[in-house]
């Protein structure tokens, strides 16, 4: 049957357009019981005589009560999951993995295109009448069909939809009436709150004043949003929440050019991070004044925690102008813009974990609570939530999700999802790291690990009689490694030839000949992009088996590899390249430390410490062959930690030592990185997946420079190789002046990122840290997918393979390099914040006195950065009250802080001596603690 | 986007191998010798045959031992909704060609030398397919002006969305970007606007020929009921 859907639609240009789709109606879609008679089941769900039809709202709002394992037997309609799709794309998502998982029962039924339930729009209906509607006919219809075999239940908390089906002869029920005929009164907790204008009632029991009162300004509609946009009063952008000072945002947008500061949850006006927000700027004199507000709100919050020294540029606080504006010298700083927020135009609300604020028990156990949840992450305000277990909860860490912000109350509300753990736990920090970085940690599914090769395996003749794998397994091929590493990816050789040069091979793990595309093993690998190394433990990107043996290089067994073999005059100078498939046998694992002992020990002879020594002295020349070309030595706060064996826990913390054997391995990775990247980009132009660098701005080096004069530095930041230079001429009296320069160096820039080669011009492809005109990831990819990705790019272009579909699909090139950039950034995040953690559980027990440097002046105190143990916080030296009282003053120039008698003054760089010791001024947020001896 | 379903369906409800409803009439401009509608879903184009008639205009005859096929292809102001120039643009001289050699292909031209047919196409209603939607017309208008061919020359189109062929793109699929294949059958005219890999190519053109087929079963019918009702009249 045909029928024609008319509707109007608003093109890109702004105009209105009639448009006519045709609708093929079907009779050949099932209802999915497995009870029914006349319908096919051979794709049925349903096995329970009960089932529930889902209205549209209960999906958007209830989804973490659907996805609790007490709901099951559910109906999903085709025009529930549009609409939900329409309206918020990540709980579409997680429906849609519901429809799909075989241990749940949720079956989609395709309304829209069945002949009985098809629903033509009536006059003057708007469009959610209309799915209204059609929910109601489909649940009549599934009422008629089943008959007396199942009883079929409607679940809305749409109270017009509610009436007007059980008018209809539909039995209908709200979810809160559902989940408590279930008769588990822990799903209540589940259950999202309904917002404030849906009910009126329940304002009457909470009689605190303050409610009443409306907080925050009112929403802009989203017509007003746009008009808005369009004339340019308003901007639009995301919201992106300073992570060192919650009541400070920034919004980057593209029609001012520069980032708008918002100052103030009232000006925050309920947006989260994350969110795309349209805001408005105030006048040009409320941007001081909004400043002067900011730090008196602060008080409500506690200050800057001590971190992990910052990296990079992405995670280092940009606090530089508040500093300055209260030193006094308002004219010298041009005012950035501030603004307010005036709608939002997409939320960024999933679920947080943290803890509640702790409370006393109310009187009678069992009944509702009203608590308070601390989220883990400070972006983020504190949650309200209902529980029924409160006595349970209040020493956990849970999972909580944000429903709604209203505008009479301070903060937003939720409902608690999950727990974790107990506080405290390393086990349930652990967890609360990966959730929080939203790294997924759970066991391979059968459908993965069924991709697997059979065990045990070994290489097979057919491997071996493979006309594109070369047999090198004569070879006398090393690897060099972390000490206890399992994940060897990398192995090298290097042979003298008789002309005088010397081949040098490097051979990486033939992981894409496990691993093929479109299998679940490379969709799930392509979703995880990384391993993820914490401090006790790995989150392997693919299932141990492939990790730590199929795939890994080890010693005296053979392997497939993909290898890099170059001719090398003994200048360096690569004279030939060339790429095979191949089957090694690896003679040695060496850790770094052996690896050193061995080439410094001038009695050995052996074979394999020659080719370490001829190595060495080749990687030497590279190095400073691509230190002249101006590749920067950047250097950052890594910190290595001795842990106990059997409880876990920490024994010491030391600085991570590089010694001329990791140096040596990471010249040929690179070398060989810039070999395929060549050879890639030479054969797929437009889709070779490649990494940059983005050259920093001088606005971006500006912190750098400032600290630079103020000590009588002057570094020149004009090319890579400039800055490089001058990095090397920053030697102090102090020895750890340099590395100190460099870290502040490192912390000025962006991280590199991955993208598709078709997405920009080949000058932006550049990397500035290497140098490099080119660069790409080759050496790991055991744990790292783009790796994978660059090793299928490299056997098409040696005809081995042939190329994936996805390479065909730019926009899909451009999104799985978007994701493992996301991917990769949080393995980071979550690898600093398990140092974190484990630095706290260090000194916990342990306060320590230690030498520390200066890196920053602030208003009341400075930052310390302590070299022995990598971390970075403030110290204060007025007390936490008088804040701005008058006993100190910056000397913005000489980057000072000076007491008004001109006693003492700490200046930039300068080493002091503080102590440390964890603290708890908060409950359930320990953190440490810096005073100055 | 999504264009198939995880439950198989396409937006307009359709399945990967299901062409949308096919409409068509012979005999609907009287004056022409031979004329037809065709309808593939909201796509609709008219076709109108004059001819073999005697070559009007004698430098454009290259060769003598054979009739000389013109056709002129075009589409209406009102067809897509909002208002197109007229200007005779790349795409429609290159769809004029593409045809025209389709038909010349097929028509046994040495059989009329020293003759022009003409084919007029406008497209009346554009939803995707135009292309294959104008070569259907015109066999049909060919064969209704009895112009000897050497089979009825077919034409669907297949294309490949979100890792699935798809069968008959309408507009909405068709504008998506993905790679598309136009066939005809007979003689052979494959015409594609994006990559593909050899393999996926070859089941997106193993579809668009079922879709030819099955479109030349449905032609043939409306043809054999013509031819019916040309007997009967006579009879009468």
């Amino acid at each position: 049957m045909l029928q024609s859907k008319v509707f109007n639609k608003k093109t890109r240009g702004g105009r209105i357009q009639k448009q006519v789709r045709e609708v093929y109606l079907r009779d050949d879609i099932y209802c999915g019981a497995f009870a029914c008679k006349s319908c096919d089941t051979s794709a049925a769900r349903l096995s329970s005589p009960k089932i529930i039809v889902l209205d549209t709202n209960v999906v958007l709002h209830q989804i973490d009560l659907l996805e609790n394992q007490a709901i099951d037997n559910v109906v999903v309609l085709s025009v529930v999951l549009d609409e939900v799709k329409n309206r918020n794309r990540s709980v579409y998502n997680r429906i849609r993995a519901l429809c799909s998982n075989p241990a749940k029962q949720f079956y989609v039924f395709s309304n829209h295109v069945h002949k009985d339930t098809y629903v033509q729009a009536m006059e003057r209906e708007s469009a959610n009448d209309h799915n209204d509607r059609a929910i109601r006919v489909a649940t009549l219809w599934y009422q008629k069909h089943l008959g007396g075999t199942s009883q079929v239940l409607l679940v809305t908390n749409d109270r017009e939809n509610k009436r007007k089906a059980t008018e209809e002869g539909i039995s209908a029920e709200t979810i809160e009436a559902y989940v408590k005929s279930i008769g588990q009164p822990d799903l209540l907790d589940l259950l999202a709150q309904p917002t404030a204008e849906d009910i009126t009632m329940e304002d009457a029991d909470d009689s605190r004043p303050s409610k009443r009162k409306l907080v925050y300004l009112e929403h802009k509609p989203m017509s007003e949003i746009t008009a808005g946009l369009h004339r340019g009063i308003y901007h639009q952008g995301k919201l992106r929440v300073n992570r060192f000072n919650p009541f400070e945002a920034y919004v980057g947008s593209e029609s001012i050019g520069e980032e708008i500061i918002i100052y103030g949850r009232s000006n925050m006006n309920r947006a989260f991070d994350g969110d795309i927000v349209a805001i408005e700027l105030l006048p040009r004199d409320q941007w001081q004044e909004e400043k002067a507000l900011s730090i008196a709100e602060e008080d409500e919050d506690e200050d800057d925690t001590v971190h992990l020294a910052p990296n990079s540029a992405d995670d280092a606080p940009r606090i530089s102008s508040l500093a300055q504006e209260t030193s006094g010298d308002k004219n010298a700083v041009p005012a950035r813009p501030s603004g307010r927020v005036v709608g939002v135009i997409r939320r960024n609300w999933h679920s947080y974990c943290g803890s509640l604020e702790p409370m006393s028990l109310p009187a009678g156990s069992g009944g509702t609570a009203h608590a308070l949840f601390v989220s883990k992450d400070r972006r983020i305000p504190k949650i309200r939530i209902n529980t029924r277990q409160l006595q349970n909860l209040l020493n956990m860490r849970i999972v909580v999700a944000v429903d709604s912000w209203d505008r009479q109350s301070r903060y937003p509300s939720g409902h608690y999802v999950r727990p974790i753990g107990k506080i405290g736990d390393r086990e349930t920090e652990t967890e609360v790291v990966l959730i929080e970085n939203d790294v997924d940690y759970s066991p391979f599914s059968s459908q993965v690990l069924a991709c697997l090769p059979p065990l045990p395996w070994s290489v097979s003749s057919e491997d071996v009689s493979n006309p594109v794998r070369q047999d090198l397994r004569h070879l006398l091929v090393f690897s060099v490694d972390p000490p206890g590493c399992k994940d060897i990816d990398d192995a090298l050789h290097c042979t003298s030839l008789p002309n005088g040069n010397f081949e040098v091979g490097v051979h990486i793990a033939d992981v894409t000949n496990f691993v093929h595309p479109g299998t679940p093993l490379d969709d799930e690998a392509s979703k995880r992009g990384t391993s993820v190394y914490l401090v006790d433990r790995r989150i392997d990107m693919l299932p141990k088996p492939l990790t730590e043996d199929i795939c890994s290089l080890r010693a005296d067994v053979e392997r497939l590899a993909f290898s890099v073999i170059w001719e090398m005059s003994p200048e360096a100078e690569i004279i030939s390249t060339r790429f095979t498939k191949s089957i090694i046998k690896s003679s040695a694992a060496l850790s770094y430390v052996e690896a050193q002992a061995r080439m410094d020990d001038s009695r050995l002879t052996d074979t394999v410490t020659t080719d370490l020594r001829n190595m060495n002295t080749l990687a030497k020349i590279m190095r400073q062959r691509r230190i002249d070309r101006g590749a920067l030595t950047l250097a950052s706060a890594e910190v290595k930690f001795q842990i106990d064996t059997e409880t876990h826990d920490p024994l010491d913390i030391g600085m991570y030592q590089i010694r001329e054997a990791n140096q040596m391995v990471e010249e040929f990775m690179l070398a060989a990185n810039v070999s395929v990247a060549e050879q890639i980009l030479n054969q797929f132009s437009s889709c070779s997946l490649l990494r940059r660098h983005p050259t920093p701005t001088r606005e971006m080096l500006e912190p750098l420079l400032r600290t630079a004069a103020a000590i009588g530095l002057t570094l020149d930041v004009s090319s890579s190789k400039a800055l490089a230079d001058s990095l090397d001429r920053a030697v102090g009296e102090d020895p750890y002046f340099n590395k100190l320069i460099r870290i502040l160096a490192t912390r000025c820039m962006t991280q590199a990122v991955y993208f598709c080669s078709g997405d920009l011009t080949p000058p932006e492809y550049h990397h500035y840290g290497l140098a490099a005109p080119l660069y790409t990831h080759f050496t790991s990819p055991i744990r790292r997918y783009a790796d994978v990705f660059v090793h299928r790019l490299l056997a098409a272009s040696l005809g081995i393979y042939k190329l994936p579909t996805v390479f065909q699909d730019r926009p899909q090139l451009t999104s799985v390099a978007d994701n493992l950039n996301y991917r990769h950034r949080n393995a980071q995040m979550a690898s600093r914040a398990s140092v974190e953690l484990h630095t706290l559980i260090y000194f916990r027990n342990r306060p320590t006195d230690a030498e520390a440097r200066v890196v920053k002046i602030r208003s009341n105190g400075f930052i310390v950065f302590v070299p022995k143990y990598g971390i970075e916080g403030p110290v204060y030296l007025t007390a936490k009250g008088e804040k701005g009282a008058g006993d100190w003053y910056v000397d913005e120039e000489k980057q000072k802080i000076v007491k008004m008698d001109g006693s003492l003054s700490y200046s930039v760089l300068q080493t002091v001596k503080i102590h440390m010791e964890v603290v708890e001024p908060q409950p359930n947020r320990p953190k440490l603690q810096l005073t100055l001896l | 986007m999504e264009y198939v379903s995880p439950e198989g369906l396409r937006l307009d409800g359709r399945r990967f191998n299901e062409m949308r409803q096919i409409v068509a009439e012979i005999g609907v401009v009287s004056k022409a010798d031979g004329s037809a509608v065709f309808e593939m879903g909201n796509t609709k184009v008219i076709a109108a045959v004059y001819g073999p008639r005697e070559i009007q205009n004698k430098s454009q005859q290259l060769k003598h031992d054979r009739a000389l096929v013109l056709c002129e292809y075009s589409m209406a102001q009102f067809s897509t909704g909002d208002r197109r120039r007229q200007k005779q643009d790349r795409r429609t001289t290159e769809l004029s060609l593409v045809i025209r050699q389709t038909m010349e292909a097929c028509i046994l031209t040495e059989l009329m030398p020293h003759s022009q047919i003409d084919i007029f196409l406008q497209v009346l209603q554009a939803d995707g397919g135009t292309r294959s939607a104008c070569i259907n017309a015109a066999t049909l208008a060919l064969a209704d002006a009895g112009i000897p061919m050497r089979d009825l020359a077919v034409s669907c189109s297949a294309g490949y969305l979100n890792s699935t062929p798809l069968l008959d793109l309408n507009y909405v699929e068709d504008s998506a970007g993905g790679a598309d294949v136009t066939v005809g059958i007979l003689p052979k005219t494959d015409k594609m606007d994006a990559k593909l890999p050899m393999e996926t190519f070859e089941t997106v053109f193993a579809l668009a020929s079922e879709g030819c087929k099955a479109i030349a079963e449905r032609i043939r019918e409306v043809l054999e009921e013509n031819t019916k009702q040309l007997e009967y009249r006579r009879a009468a």
